[in-house]
């Protein structure tokens, strides 16, 4: 069954329409040639809506209840995927999942954010929220593809690290933290792909890597659209006006240099397709991580710094520093 | 960021105590009323619970930096306004405001100094301005500091006090997190050290990159550090949170810094360590 979004309601319509006239399984040309014009005004519709998307309706498709996720890509993209367990310090985080996977003959390090579909799967994926530990493994697990000189792809769909006690507790900043550090210098290349929803430092913590990608639907934010709102607007139903001033879609990320390149979705979004998705990801990576192997060691990490260093906003300021009261040292 | 906001109005409204301005200060841990002068004059330290009240940057360079050896650097960094951003009113005159109203252009200074004779690099955050969020200004100057540390083999010492990352520069700022931890890692491989004095608040972005990073993580005593906000926390998992989470005192108990630290102790602490760690003493 397909799900609709609000924004989709016009669709629905249509294709409900269309359902009732198939199921009356008239042969009746008149009826006939009705499927066939409601089929092709759907079609229209479908793709005059998503060709006018706003940052709000994006970030739905982003958070979609059947948007693929890691699990998807690597049974579409893989041949074998031996996944790996536990961060041997704690437990085995479910919203985050790693493992080998043989990929195009290559033997790489697929990890990633895991929301599940179902509702029973979702709380036990704590709806792709993790904890420290699941940092923790995440990070073994690249520590571990460092050793055997592979690559690591990463894939992030997340709202965000857990905020609860236990996560606290467990040190959920300095786990985060950590993966920022390790990632910056791992000595083997890493290729992360924003597929569904970015949701700030959680997000990050599988992000610092050499190539980054963001599906045309995808979202990547310093905060929710719901959580800025409710700070700057105190107002969380003021959300469609804060996704849009964050600035979080494909095409204004790929603006501010955050991310390389934005990987085109199948009409309708990822969920439509997830056949095609796979591929055109399998081909993205393909082409970069070619180009990455063919890098020396010093040269790869060298551009890595350079990349995430050279992220931000500033200039020198003109107006003499009298104007101001100038800090003073004992 | 916005969770820390406190409502100015709440005393006032209720109108049955009138207290003279700056004369008195409530304690927001104990809730004593103290004469200020007091607690000025007790380095800006509860008399009775002990906690320690937000410093501006300039005291805190006064408690730890030797008379005259603070230089600053890359005090004329500005942000800029990548994404249009407007609220309420736009990020640009936000901006400006702050500046009015601290004297300061952003939310970190950053230099070098003396403490005991032991030289250091420095950055103090400054909650005073936007909240000591980072944007792409405060990753800049941190990335600096360090590269200025790492050329003149000093540690470098960073004070942290910060709502997080800086929101009206939007993802550019949640990527100041990968760029300062990457400015860090290279001050590992040149084994210099990291020492960290979080103070009273520090959260968010700041705390999940800069902050958890030090060698070695001091705290002044009851600040309240974490990732996520206690508000947050608390409409998550729709619970009250337990007395004292997220403190130092609770951090230190889970393992996740190596000392409180009072203040009158603070600059002698920071000399030894340091020495500990390697940092030669000049005469």
């Amino acid at each position: 069954m397909r799900e609709f979004l609000e924004f989709e309601k016009p669709l629905k319509e249509l294709e409900e329409r269309i359902a009732k006239l198939v199921k009356a399984k008239s042969k009746k040309a008149s009826v006939q040639d009705a499927i066939v014009k409601h089929s092709e005004q759907l079609t229209k519709l479908e793709a005059e809506i998503f060709s006018n998307l706003t940052p709000w309706q994006r970030s739905q498709i982003a958070r979609h209840p059947q948007r693929p996720s890691i699990s998807d890509y690597v049974e579409h993209m893989t041949d074998e995927f031996q996944e790996m367990h536990g961060d041997r310090l704690f437990g085995d985080d479910q919203a985050i999942i790693g493992g080998f996977a043989l990929w195009k003959d290559r033997s790489v390090m697929m990890i990633g954010h895991e929301k599940g579909k179902s509702l029973k799967e979702r709380m036990r994926r704590n709806f792709g929220m993790a904890k420290p530990e699941g940092y923790r493994k995440a990070l073994r697990l690249m520590k571990l593809a460092e050793r055997c000189k592979r690559p690591v792809i990463t894939f992030i769909d997340t709202p965000g690290a857990y905020p609860g006690i236990d996560a606290e507790q467990r040190g959920q900043s300095e786990a985060i933290a950590r993966n920022l550090l390790e990632m910056a210098r791992l000595q083997v290349p890493i290729l992360a792909v924003v597929t569904g929803e970015g949701g700030s430092g959680g997000a990050l913590a599988l992000g610092v890597a050499d190539r980054v990608f963001m599906l045309e639907h995808s979202i990547y934010s310093v905060i929710s659209p719901e959580g800025c709102a409710a700070i700057l607007w105190n107002d969380p139903s003021k959300a469609s006006e804060a996704a849009s001033a964050l600035r979080m879609t494909a095409p204004e990320l790929l603006k501010l240099k955050v991310i390389d390149e934005i990987i085109p979705e199948p009409l309708g979004g990822a969920h439509r397709d997830p056949v095609m998705m796979a591929k055109r990801l399998s081909e993205t990576l393909e082409t970069h991580i070619r180009e990455l192997q063919t890098m020396k060691l010093p040269s790869l990490l060298k551009h890595r710094e350079d990349k995430f260093r050279s992220m931000g906003v500033w200039s020198t300021a003109k107006t003499p520093v009298t104007q101001m009261k100038a800090v003073t040292a004992s | 960021m916005g969770w820390f906001k406190r409502n100015k109005n709440k005393d006032s409204e209720g109108g049955s105590i009138k207290i003279v301005e700056g004369m008195w200060v409530k304690c927001p841990f104990c809730r004593a009323i103290i004469f200020k002068r007091e607690i000025d004059r007790n380095l800006k330290v509860c008399l009775k619970c002990q906690y320690h009240f937000p410093m501006t940057v300039e005291e805190r360079l006064e408690l730890i930096a030797d008379p005259d050896s603070f230089q600053e650097w890359d005090a004329d960094l500005i942000p800029g306004d990548p994404l249009k951003f407007h609220d309420s009113q736009p990020y640009k005159a936000r901006v400006e405001k702050a500046q009015q109203k601290t004297g300061k252009r952003e939310a970190i200074l950053t230099g070098k100094c003396q403490i005991s004779g032991c030289a250091v690099a420095l950055g103090i955050f400054d909650f005073s301005f936007m909240g000591g969020s980072m944007g792409s200004v405060v990753g800049e100057k941190i990335c600096r500091a360090v590269d200025q540390a790492i050329l003149e083999r000093m540690p470098f010492l960073l004070i942290t006090t910060s709502g997080g990352a800086r929101m009206q520069e939007g993802t550019l700022s949640l990527m100041q997190m990968a760029k300062t931890a990457s400015a860090l890692a290279k001050l590992q491989e040149a084994k210099l050290p990291f020492i960290v004095l979080l103070t009273d608040p520090t959260f968010g972005g700041v705390t999940a990159s800069v902050a958890m990073l030090g060698d070695l993580i001091l705290a002044e005593p009851k600040a309240l550090i974490g990732f996520a906000g206690p508000r947050v926390i608390e409409q998550t998992i729709k619970q009250r949170l337990p007395e004292g989470f997220q403190r130092a005192e609770f951090l230190l108990e889970h393992g996740m810094i190596d000392q409180i630290v009072e203040r009158k102790t603070l600059k002698s602490r920071l000399r030894s360590l340091m020495v500990h760690c390697g940092t030669s003493v000049s005469a």
